[in-house]
C-alpha cells in the first residue's frame, strides 16, 4: 500500500524525468540512425524525396524520371515534394522523425563537406561498391570531387552547371571581332574593343568583370586558372598558390582598361534581373559574359535582338593549353543516414544518376550537363551547339570546382571579400590581404573542425 | 491561549498558502510561456556557447573557444557590432523626432487631419521586404528616379545601396518613411495633454518652444521613453530590411561557389540578427551562434535598464 504523499513523489520524480528526458532530447538535436528495408525482397516500400526544382518542364521532367523508375520498381513508391529549400531540407533532417525526407538534393554542393563529416547524409560508398559502380569511371572528375568529402561519397551528382563564354556576334562583328578570345590578352583586347563609352557611362561594355557582375565570381575565374584552395593538411593556400594572385591581379587590371571600378560600379547599378529578360547580355548592355548552360535556353526564350554564340571561357596566356576548360558545379542527391528505407531510397538514387537514359532525359529537359560520363557521350543529347560548348567543358579533364569544406562557403566568402576590397582600392597589398584571408579561412575551420 | 497562539498562524499558514497556490495558478498560463519560450531557451543559448555543436551530431564542451573565436577571429564581429549601434543610436534618434515631430504638426492642423494621418500612417503597413525593394529600385543610382532628379537639380547623386558611406543613412530614411506606428501614439499622448496647462502657460506668456519644453515634453515623456526602448529592442534585432537591400543592391542571388556579399557593400549593412544566422545556419556553428545571440541580449538589455533607471521606468514626472 503508497500513501498519496508517496504517489505525488513518484509523479513529481516521473514529470522530473520525463522533462529532463525532453529538455536534453530537444538540446542535443541530434536523430538516430536509419536502417534498411525489405524492399528488395518485393515488399511495398514508400519513400519521401524533397527536390527544389519549381518551373513546369523541371517538376514534369523529375516526375517522368520518377515514373520510369516506379515502372522498373513497382514495390518501391516515391511521394514526391518539390520546391524545397535547402534551409528547409536541413531542419527537417535536424528534426529527423518519420515525416523526414528518405532522399534529399540540392542545388548548392558548398554544403557536401557539412553533411559528409556530420554523416547527415549516408555515405554512399559502401552502397557504390556493392553493386560494382566505380564512381571515378561514372562522373566526371570535377562532378565526384564537389559531391565528397575527405573521402565520404555522401552524395552524387545529378546534373551539372558548366561555366563558359556567352559573346555577342554582332558587336563582335561591328568591332571587327572574327573568333571569340582563347586567352586573357586576347579577351582584354576585345572586351576593350567592344565597349562603347557614353559620358561617364556606356553605351555597351565589352564585359563586366566586377565580383558582383552576376556570374563573374572569384570562383569561376579561378576555375580559369586550375587555381587550388587547399594544401594537403588542409590549410588555405591562396597566399601561397601564384595563380590566386595572377587571378586577382588580371581582374584589377581589366577594370582599369575597361574605365575604372566607380565607373562600371554605376553601370552595374543598372542591370535588370539576372535570371530575366533584362540580363545584361540578353538587352545588349554588355557584349560578353560568364555564365552557365541553362542561360541557352532562356536567350532562346527571350528571342534577343542580336547573334548570339558560346565558347569557353578564356584561360590565362601561360596556360594556352589548357583552353578548354572551365567551372564546373551542379545539383547533388543524397539519402538520409536518419531514413529507415536506405535500400529503396538507394535504388532510386542509383536510377536518377547513373541510369543514362534518365540523366540524359533529364538534362535535355531542364538544359543542365548531364552528370555521368556515358551521357555526356550519349547522341541523345541536345544537339544545339551552343548547349554542346558546355558539354565539352564538362568532359575536358582540367575543368574544375570548388571544393567541399566543413563549413560550407565560408572560405569564398573570406576570398570574395578580399576581391571585394581589392577591386574597390580598399585594399591595395594584394599579397597582405591573401596572407589574411588565408589566415580567416584556417581559423574559420579550426573552429568548426 | 497556549493552543490558540498556535492554531491561528497554522491556519494563517494554509490561508497564505492557498492564497499562493490560487495566485500561481492564475499566473500559470504567462509562468509557462515564459519558462518555455524565454528562460529554456536563455538558458539553452548559455549552455550552447560553452560547447561545440553544429545542428546535426551531439555537442561537446569546447569551453572558451566560441567566445575566442567570435571576438578575436570570426571577421564580421565587430563590424556587425559597430553597424548595428550607429542604426541604434541614429536611426531611433531620428525616428522618435521624426514621429514625434509629425505627430506635433498634424495635431496642429485645423483641416485635412484625416487625410494626413492616413498617409503618414499607410506606409508603416507596407511589408518590409516589399518596402525595402521598393526603395533600392527608387533609390537605384543608375537607373532610379530619385538620382534622375538630383542629377537635374545639379545636386550630387549618391550611390545609396551600392554606396557603404550612404547604406545605413537609405536604412534610417526607410525606417523614417514607415514612421505610421510612432506618429499614431504621440498624436495619442499630445491630445492627452490638458489644454489648461497651455492656457496657464500662455498667461505666463510663453511661446512655442517654453509651452512644448515645460508642458509638453513633461506630459509626454514617458509616451517618448517608450518609444526610445522599444526602437532600441527592435533595432537590436534588425535584419530583414538590411539583408533584403543588400541582396537587391548587390544583384548577386548566390548559388554553389558564389556566397552573397554579408552585409553588402563592404560589410555597411552587416548586423547583428545577421551574424547568428550566419554563424549558426550557414557556417553550421550554433555555439558561435549563441555568444553572438548572448552578446545581442546583453546589450539590449544593459541600454533598457540605463534608460529606464535614469527616466524611473515609464512614468511621467507628474507620476
Amino acid at each position: 500500500m503508497h500513501s498519496p504523499r508517496r504517489s505525488r513523489r513518484t509523479a513529481a520524480a516521473v514529470t522530473g524525468s520525463a522533462v529532463l528526458a525532453l529538455l536534453a532530447t530537444a538540446c542535443t538535436g541530434t536523430n538516430s540512425a536509419g536502417g534498411t528495408d525489405d524492399s528488395a525482397s518485393g515488399k511495398d516500400v514508400t519513400i519521401t524525396f524533397w527536390h527544389g526544382w519549381s518551373q513546369e518542364n523541371e517538376t514534369k521532367a523529375i516526375q517522368a524520371n520518377i515514373d520510369t523508375f516506379q515502372r522498373l520498381h513497382p514495390n518501391i513508391h516515391v511521394k514526391v515534394v518539390g520546391d524545397i529549400a535547402d534551409d528547409k531540407s536541413e531542419q527537417a533532417l535536424r528534426a529527423g522523425g518519420p515525416d523526414a525526407p528518405d532522399v534529399v538534393s540540392s542545388f548548392s554542393t558548398d554544403n557536401v563537406g557539412k553533411f559528409c563529416s556530420a554523416k547527415v547524409w549516408a555515405d554512399l560508398n559502401p552502397l557504390l561498391k556493392k553493386d560494382g559502380i566505380d564512381p571515378a569511371r561514372t562522373f566526371p572528375a570535377a562532378m565526384l570531387k564537389y559531391s565528397q568529402f575527405e573521402g565520404s561519397q555522401c552524395s552524387l551528382p545529378l546534373l551539372g552547371d558548366s561555366y563558359g563564354l556567352y559573346y555577342n556576334k554582332t558587336a563582335f562583328a561591328a568591332a571587327g571581332i572574327t573568333a571569340p578570345p582563347k586567352t586573357f590578352s586576347e579577351f582584354d583586347a576585345d572586351a576593350v574593343k567592344l565597349t562603347v563609352a557614353d559620358g561617364d557611362g556606356y553605351k555597351q561594355l565589352g564585359f563586366m568583370p566586377t565580383y558582383h557582375g552576376y556570374e563573374s565570381a572569384p570562383s569561376r575565374y579561378l576555375g580559369q586558372y586550375g587555381a587550388s584552395y587547399f594544401g594537403g593538411a588542409g590549410k588555405s593556400n591562396i597566399a601561397t598558390d601564384p595563380r590566386v594572385a595572377a587571378m586577382f591581379t588580371w581582374q584589377k587590371n581589366l577594370i582599369g582598361k575597361l574605365g575604372g571600378f566607380d565607373r562600371l560600379e554605376k553601370y552595374r547599378s543598372g542591370f535588370g534581373d539576372e535570371y530575366s529578360a533584362k540580363n545584361p547580355f540578353e538587352t545588349g548592355q554588355v557584349a560578353m559574359s560568364i555564365d552557365g548552360e541553362w542561360r541557352t535556353a532562356s536567350i532562346a526564350e527571350d528571342k534577343v535582338s542580336f547573334d548570339w554564340a558560346t565558347a569557353p571561357f578564356p584561360v590565362p596566356d601561360d596556360q594556352a593549353d589548357t583552353y578548354g576548360r572551365g567551372y564546373q558545379t551542379g545539383t547533388i542527391i543524397g539519402i538520409a543516414r536518419t531514413s529507415r528505407k536506405q535500400a529503396a531510397s538507394w535504388e532510386l538514387v542509383k536510377y536518377l544518376t547513373t541510369d543514362t537514359d534518365a540523366v540524359v532525359g533529364f538534362a535535355n529537359a531542364i538544359h543542365n550537363v548531364p552528370s555521368t560520363i556515358a551521357a555526356l557521350g550519349s547522341p541523345k543529347l541536345d544537339a544545339d551547339p551552343n548547349f554542346r560548348t558546355f558539354i565539352d567543358i564538362a568532359r575536358n579533364p582540367a575543368s574544375d570546382t570548388t571544393p567541399a569544406s566543413i563549413n560550407g562557403g565560408a572560405y569564398q566568402i573570406s576570398i570574395q571579400n578580399l576581391g571585394y576590397a581589392y577591386e574597390s582600392g580598399k585594399q591595395s597589398d594584394l599579397a597582405a590581404g591573401l596572407a589574411a584571408s588565408a589566415k580567416e579561412i584556417d581559423a574559420a575551420i579550426d573552429q568548426a573542425k | 491561549m497556549a493552543v490558540g497562539s498556535t492554531a491561528v498562524p497554522a491556519a494563517l499558514k494554509r490561508k497564505h498558502r492557498r492564497e499562493t497556490a490560487r495566485t500561481l495558478a492564475f499566473l500559470s498560463p504567462w509562468l509557462i510561456g515564459f519558462g518555455f519560450f524565454f528562460a529554456y531557451p536563455l538558458i539553452s543559448t548559455v549552455y550552447f556557447s560553452f560547447m561545440r555543436y553544429d545542428g546535426f551530431t551531439a555537442p561537446t564542451f569546447n569551453g572558451l573557444k566560441n567566445w575566442d573565436y567570435v571576438f578575436n577571429h570570426y571577421p564580421f564581429f565587430w563590424q556587425g557590432l559597430r553597424n548595428t549601434l550607429w542604426l541604434v543610436v541614429v536611426m531611433v534618434a531620428l525616428r522618435v523626432a521624426f514621429g514625434l515631430g509629425i505627430g506635433l504638426l498634424i495635431t496642429k492642423l485645423k483641416t485635412g487631419v484625416g487625410f494626413f494621418r492616413t498617409a503618414f500612417y499607410l506606409p508603416y503597413l507596407a511589408p518590409p521586404v516589399a518596402a525595402t525593394m521598393a526603395f533600392a529600385f527608387l533609390l537605384n543610382p543608375g537607373t532610379g528616379p530619385v538620382n534622375h532628379l538630383l542629377g537635374d537639380l545639379g545636386l550630387p547623386q549618391p550611390g545609396w545601396f551600392t554606396d557603404p558611406s550612404w547604406s545605413k543613412p537609405a536604412l534610417t530614411m526607410l525606417a523614417m518613411w514607415g514612421i505610421g506606428d510612432l506618429m499614431v501614439i504621440f498624436m495619442a499622448a499630445l491630445l492627452d495633454v490638458p489644454k489648461e496647462q497651455y492656457e496657464a502657460a500662455e498667461l505666463d506668456g510663453a511661446g512655442p518652444w517654453q509651452k512644448f519644453r515645460y508642458v509638453t515634453y513633461p506630459n509626454i515623456s514617458p509616451i517618448v521613453m517608450f518609444a526610445v526602448v522599444t526602437g532600441v529592442i527592435q533595432t537590436m534585432q534588425y535584419y530583414t530590411q538590411a539583408i533584403v537591400a543588400g541582396k537587391v543592391a548587390s544583384g548577386v542571388i548566390g548559388g554553389s561557389g558564389q556566397q552573397f556579399e554579408p552585409g553588402y557593400p563592404h560589410g555597411s549593412t552587416w548586423t547583428l540578427p545577421q551574424m547568428v544566422y550566419n554563424l549558426g545556419f550557414q557556417r553550421f556553428d550554433t555555439g558561435s551562434a549563441c555568444v553572438a545571440a548572448l552578446v545581442l541580449f546583453a546589450i539590449s538589455m544593459a541600454v533598457t535598464s540605463l534608460l529606464l533607471r535614469r527616466r524611473s521606468g515609464f512614468l511621467s514626472s507628474e507620476d
